[in-house]
């Protein structure tokens, strides 16, 4: 009994520690993703003004494994990430398409002829019911959708050089065989 | 002195009859007041994703508000409010409720603070319960070897 009365509080503390040390690396702002095998949302968004006549539906997505990117012009990141969309799209392996989200659709277009436009389909969402259904928190966020049109994955922020090559790649050839 | 009390007392009231107004802006709320209320409720209980410790009904974020506007379009389509909280759950998971649900993922969290205090009340008590039941010894006697040494200097001072 003596010798636990000592031992005790140091293994309590031991443990209480641990799990604050683990507490500090983990990162408050990644929240998983309840969507991961889930269906795509059900999409009927209208086109942006003067880019094409379709807009983008859930139908455009499925067939072929695609990435779904949220976007908008009031995005910093956004700017930072697209070089790197137009090098995927160069590549030609994989479809991007866009949702131009809590934008003035008119503005989204603009900021796509600036800035260089890797999309295969762009719908507008300025009320962000269709972020809100893909349980976006912020922009950029990126989704790797299966062929069958399910959600495989979600990677929140930029898109880098070292993210495509190490994780969305290998996942999308994965998926596409 | 009854005079000189009522201005505090009106103040107390006056104080008591300001709530915080939140972050919901005049051109969210709802005509129909029953309906703005349980928005409200509602509101209050969701957790705004991007500034965390904040409720949606708090939070000044650009998402807390489409989120808001979100909730009081669901009640104007005729849902509950188990439903409205379902619709979000079902996209931002159980982490958008700031009163953690209780099932079988969070039974820890629910039972463990009751589960260290039994294990600490019993701790104290076996404690003390050993301690009563074994009151000191009486020192045993002395051998005769002992004895014999004490003789001696008992004599040795003399």
């Amino acid at each position: 009994m003596g010798r636990i009365a000592y031992i005790l509080p140091v293994a309590v503390f031991v443990v209480v520690s641990l799990f604050f040390l683990r507490g500090l690396q983990l990162d408050p702002k990644h929240i998983p993703s309840v969507l991961i095998d889930k269906p795509i949302p059900e999409l009927n968004l209208p086109p942006l003004p003067g880019r094409d006549e379709v807009g983008l539906r859930t139908a455009d997505i499925k067939g072929q494994v695609s990435l779904v990117n949220i976007f908008g012009s009031w995005c910093v990141a956004c700017v930072a990430e697209h070089p790197m969309l137009l090098k995927i799209r160069k590549t030609g392996i994989v479809p991007i398409h866009g949702i131009d989200w809590r934008d003035d659709p008119a503005k989204g277009a603009a900021w796509l002829r600036k800035n260089g436009d890797p999309y295969d389909r762009v719908g507008a969402d300025p009320d962000s019911h269709a972020a809100i259904d893909f349980g976006v928190t912020g922009a950029p966020e990126t989704f790797v959708v299966d062929r069958e049109g399910h959600i495989r994955y979600k990677h929140v922020g930029p898109i880098t050089e070292e993210i495509w090559e190490d994780t969305l790649l290998p996942m999308i050839k994965e998926l596409s065989r | 002195m009854r005079r000189a009390l009522l201005p505090f007392v009106l103040m107390i009231l006056g104080l008591a009859a300001v709530t915080p107004a939140g972050a919901v802006n005049p051109d969210e709320v709802l005509d129909d007041p029953v309906l703005e209320e349980r928005a409200r409720d509602i509101s209050k209980g969701l957790r705004c994703v991007v500034c965390q410790n904040q409720s949606i009904d708090d939070s000044d974020a650009d998402l807390a508000r489409d989120l808001r506007l979100i909730v009081r379009e669901r009640l104007v389509a005729g849902d509950s409010d188990a439903q409205v909280m379902d619709f979000v759950v079902d996209r931002y998971g159980d982490y958008v409720l700031l009163k953690p649900p209780f099932k079988a993922t969070t039974y820890v969290l629910w039972f463990g603070p009751i589960a260290l205090l039994l294990a600490a009340v019993f701790a104290v008590v076996s404690f003390y319960r050993g301690r009563a039941a074994a009151p000191a010894k009486a020192p045993a006697d002395l051998t005769d070897e002992e004895r014999r040494r004490l003789d001696k200097l008992l004599k040795d001072d003399r």
